[in-house]
């Protein structure tokens, strides 16, 4: 064991101030140190998504990364999306369109996908289906989580051109 | 007088009952991030389990030493089997009728298996000191190969059943031999295929591989040694059994344990199974007085807990010159790796392999499995199919279209000609079973239509000439596939786990306001129980489905049952729901009498009221009746509206299907592009047809993926190959085929409304359909059969194989 480590990160719009050991992994530091359950845990190998944050704008699988590589950073977590008054509209076509089951994935999927859509938000299903192939579902077959997702951006542009 | 709006119409939909696509009501906390796994649950002075695993896969044990580990900062206790002895717990149970090391002792059978258990203050230190705990093994010659494994000389592998010539399901004619289980007239049947007039033959090994949930399994094991009571969290599949295995196990008496299975991230069989990890964390948690949670990581999770499959399935199939079926034999050497732990039912510990005839009228067939022991992990889980129906289909599915290929005939018209008729039902298959309903022709028949399958045919055929003519290098396969399944499990009388009869049960009370709470003794992993059971319901006692709460997966709150896996819990819980509901409006039908002053019989059941026969404008509506129930005193009647019913199918329930899917395949790469995925799914009633569209979308992915590509590999050290996600085919959304669902609806005649159970028959159905098209692609060039996984390797060694690359 090494020495602990003064950390700061901003998750969810509040600053976290905690003593990390440099190899602790970001997902537990979120997990259990603070109570954020939202993201996953699949796989610890970057391949299923289940555990996917949005750190200083970027999607990244918080199981590879260290919390001491996130110093300073802001992160958003599925707990950080919407909230139960005002849901976030993938929140709402993941249901809408049975874009789950077991919900296992889910947290790490809507928290991708807000950051697919941010970046393209007119996406076609080919666009949607490769930008979300870094989170894996064992439930769903992924038609109904793409149907979701084009859903939402179709919702989402609309809004957008209303309000312009 | 009552008021007579809303109408009829609007009070129907306001019930969201059987039939309709009710939005899910557990996706507002998913979504939101606040499901409750294992894995989240946290407890005040919560300690961490994790194992030293062997890197062997036969060796002895020759010492532990955990000096190191004990003495590094925040280690608690280092379990090693000498420590389990005292407490008979270092070997266990399996539900197949062997037994199971918890622990290592004395020798390790497989790589990955448990040898030692270290408890520490967290996840960290635990690993670390799992790295400490020194361990000296002495090789042993590995056996792989299930065939090897039965050569006379063969080392012996359970050294602990040595002498011992019977097993659980009778004789054992070689150490590494489990059983040998028969069924149907094996004389007969050779008769008929000596004297046929023509034969196919053909080996079909469906490989190993895994369920793989998202989600691994885990729990979290509180004794609390004040009030004697222990409780445990986990991903249980079965979490009354769970807590009897415990009780009988533990020797803690049944009332003192608690046993919850909060949300849990899929299933698909890996979490049916009792695992060591469970039974060492309850230990420790007994001798710390601590929590202590155990969550195993993915190489844990494919390298240890529930295979599923391994079957040599060796298969002779005879038919007439135009094609009728006369007859089928199958034998198959089923690699069961180091423990029989097979999640059966325990009379059958073949599963229901023997529906293995399939959806067609063969007069007479044999069957005989012999269970063998490898180096390999132990499990034999049903992996989203009700036990071994899926080796059945694929088997079938395969034999006809070798059978297909042997008289030259189309593989479709085969399947027509052969199919049990819809006057034949209830239909007794050669093999023991009765098929309770079917239409099999119709459906084909829609499918066939839905895909234009004349006119694929045809391009097909053209892209073979123009193939030969050297103007594409891709050749087409339609992979067609007809199943039934056999689900509900099942009759008491025949199917029990553990010698608990395989019922299930549901307990429902009515509030004084006129809602409910019901609670089942199955458990959702994503099936969407908390949604479809209110919707059967709804349906029965006439109150919206909104205001009924669906309760399960707590031992001490839910009635017994048998749980959640080979689709069992539509035929059966949802059979218990339904007559449940049934007593509620019984008892309801008096109340509504009495406060009508009719007769009881005067009165009648209409949506979500009774109304006196006759005359429409007097009623009483559930919400009335619910509160007369507890605040008047009714003649004759108990107050309250309460009702529990436990429910033993008087037969497993048939659901069927037609899968057709078409394949682009690249002979120089072996590349593969799924072009179209046709499913139609006869699952009797249907109670929510968009949960039941997910499941088969889920199904089918997880069938593709078996097919294409997915398996647990070991190599001749048995070494486990695929113990990561790296290695181990998961497909993602770009892989994962477009899918089109349909239906056509033969109501179950002994189920209470019908319902037949769905979640697994597009892996049964699928896999054999995306396996087809394959072979179905080089049909023109003489392939008759290569195993699976395709993958682009293995694709691209057939077309070598059949000289394809020039
Ligand atoms: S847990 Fe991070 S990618 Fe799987
Ligand atoms: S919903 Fe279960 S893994 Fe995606």
């Amino acid at each position: 064991m090494s020495k602990k480590m003064q950390i700061t990160l901003t998750v969810n719009g509040e600053t976290q101030e905690l003593l990390a050991e440099p190899r602790e992994l970001l997902i537990y530091v979120l997990r259990e140190r603070l109570n954020i359950t939202g993201p996953h845990v699949g796989c610890e190998t970057s391949h299923c998504g289940a555990c996917t944050v949005t750190m200083d704008g970027k999607s990244v699988k918080s199981c590879t990364v260290f919390a001491a590589q996130a110093n300073g950073a802001e992160i958003t977590t599925i707990e950080g999306i919407g909230s139960p008054d005002s849901l976030h509209v993938l929140q709402n076509a993941f249901r809408e369109h049975h874009g789950l089951q077991c919900g296992f994935c889910t947290p790490g999927m809507i928290t991708r996908a807000t950051k697919l859509l941010e970046d393209n938000p007119n996406p076609t299903e080919e666009d949607v289906r490769f930008g979300m192939a870094g989170n894996l579902c064992r439930c769903t077959g992924y038609q109904n989580i793409v149907k979701s997702v084009l859903a939402a951006a179709t919702e989402l542009s609309a809004a957008k051109e209303a309000a312009e | 007088m009552n008021d007579l709006s809303p109408d009829r119409d609007d009070r129907i939909a306001n019930l969201k009952g059987l039939g309709c696509s009710r939005k899910r009501v557990e996706d507002a906390r998913f979504t939101q991030g606040k499901g409750n796994y294992v894995d989240d649950i946290k407890m005040p002075g919560m300690l961490h389990g994790d194992f030293v695993r062997s890197p062997y896969a036969h060796a002895r044990v020759v010492s532990i030493n955990i000096d190191a580990a004990m003495a590094l900062d925040g280690v608690v206790a280092v379990l090693t089997a000498k420590d389990l002895e005292p407490l008979g717990l270092h070997w266990m149970p399996t539900l197949a009728g062997d037994k199971q090391m918890v622990l290592a002792d004395g020798k390790v059978l497989f790589q990955g298996q448990e040898v030692a258990y270290v408890v520490a203050r967290d996840r960290y230190v635990a690993a670390d000191a799992v790295e400490l705990v020194e361990v000296d093994y002495e090789e042993l010659p590995v056996i792989v190969d299930p065939f090897k494994a039965l050569e006379p000389g063969a080392t012996v592998l359970r050294e602990d059943l040595e002498g011992q010539t019977s097993g659980a399901h009778g004789e054992r004619r070689h150490p590494n031999h489990i059983f040998l289980w028969e069924e149907g007239d094996k004389a007969a049947t050779e008769a008929v295929l000596d004297e046929a007039e023509v034969v196919a033959e053909e080996t079909i090994y469906y490989h190993r591989t895994h369920p793989c949930p998202l989600e691994t399994c885990g729990c979290v094991a509180s004794m609390d040694k004040v009030n004697g009571k222990l409780t445990l969290y986990g991903t249980f599949q079965a979490p009354h059994v769970v807590r009897t295995v415990a009780s009988l196990l533990s020797g803690i008496e049944e009332h003192n344990i608690r046993v919850v299975s909060p949300d849990i991230g899929g299933g698909f069989g890996n979490k049916v199974g009792v695992y060591p990890g469970y039974v060492c964390s309850i230990v420790a948690s007994i001798v710390t007085g601590k929590p202590v949670k155990w969550v195993e990581d993915r190489m844990e999770n494919l390298m240890a807990t529930a295979f599923a499959r391994d079957y040599w399935m060796k298969g002779r199939i005879s038919a007439t010159k135009e094609g009728k079926i006369t007859g089928l034999h199958c034998h198959v050497t089923a690699d069961h790796g180091a423990f029989d732990a097979c999640a059966d039912p325990t009379k059958f510990p073949a599963g229901f392999f023997h529906i293995c005839t399939g959806s067609y009228d063969i007069p007479v067939a044999y069957v005989g499995v012999d269970g063998v022991y490898t180096n390999k992990a132990p499990g034999g889980v049903a992996y989203r199919c009700s036990f071994r129906v899926t080796e059945a289909a694929y088997f079938i599915e395969r034999m006809i279209e070798v059978l297909a290929q042997e008289l030259n005939m189309d593989a479709a018209e085969l399947r027509r000609i052969n199919f049990i008729r819809k006057d034949q039902f209830p239909y007794h298959s050669a093999l023991g079973w009765e098929y309770d309903s079917g239409d099999y022709h119709t459906a084909w028949d829609k499918a066939l239509t839905a895909v234009n399958y004349d006119g694929l045919r045809a391009e097909q055929a053209e892209r073979v000439e123009a193939f030969k003519r050297g103007e594409t290098r891709k050749l087409m396969g339609i992979g067609l596939s007809f199943f039934t399944e056999i689900v509900g499990a099942g009759p008491v009388k025949n199917c029990d786990i553990l010698g608990m009869g395989m019922f299930d049960s549901c307990e429902i009370r009515i509030h004084p306001t006129g809602s409910a709470t019901a609670r089942l003794g199955t458990i959702s992993q994503g099936q969407g129980h908390a949604t479809t059971f209110a919707q059967i319901l709804a349906s029965e006692i006439g109150i919206s489905a909104d205001s009924i709460t669906i309760e399960e997966g707590d031992t001490d709150t839910a009635p017994y049952g048998l749980g959640t896996y080979g689709s069992r819990s539509t035929p059966v819980a949802g059979a218990a729901t339904a007559l449940a509901g049934r007593k509620i409006r019984a008892k309801a039908q008096m109340i509504a009498a009495y406060l009508l002053e009719v007769h009881d019989n005067d009165v009648e059941f209409d949506v979500d009221r009774f109304v006196v026969k006759g005359a429409p404008e007097r009623f009483k509506t559930m919400k009335e009746i619910a509160y007369a129930a507890y605040n008047q005193a009714i003649p004759g009647l108990e107050p309250g509206l309460e009702a529990v019913s436990y429910y033993d199918p008087p037969n497993m329930t048939y659901p069927f299907g037609a899968y057709i899917c078409v394949m682009d395949l690249d002979v120089d790469t072996g590349q593969t592009e799924i072009r179209q995925v046709y499913a139609l799914d006869d699952c009797g009633t249907r109670i929510n047809p968009m949960v039941i569209e997910g499941q088969v979308h889920g199904g089918l992915t997880e069938a593709y993926a078996i097919a294409m590509g997915q398996e647990i590999a070991y190599d001749e050290m048995g070494n486990c190959k695929t113990g990561t996600l790296m290695d181990f085919f998961l497909p993602t959304a770009v892989e994962t085929p477009h899918y089109t669902t349909d239906f056509t609806e033969t109501p179950s005649p002994h189920h209470p409304i019908g319902a037949k159970g769905v979640g697994e028959s597009p892996n049964v159905g699928g896999v054999p359909m995306f396996s087809n098209a394959v072979h179905d692609a080089f049909r023109a060039f003489g392939l008759r059969q290569s195993h699976m996984p395709h993958d682009h390797w293995r694709i691209w060694r057939i077309a070598e194989g059949l000289g394809l690359h020039g």
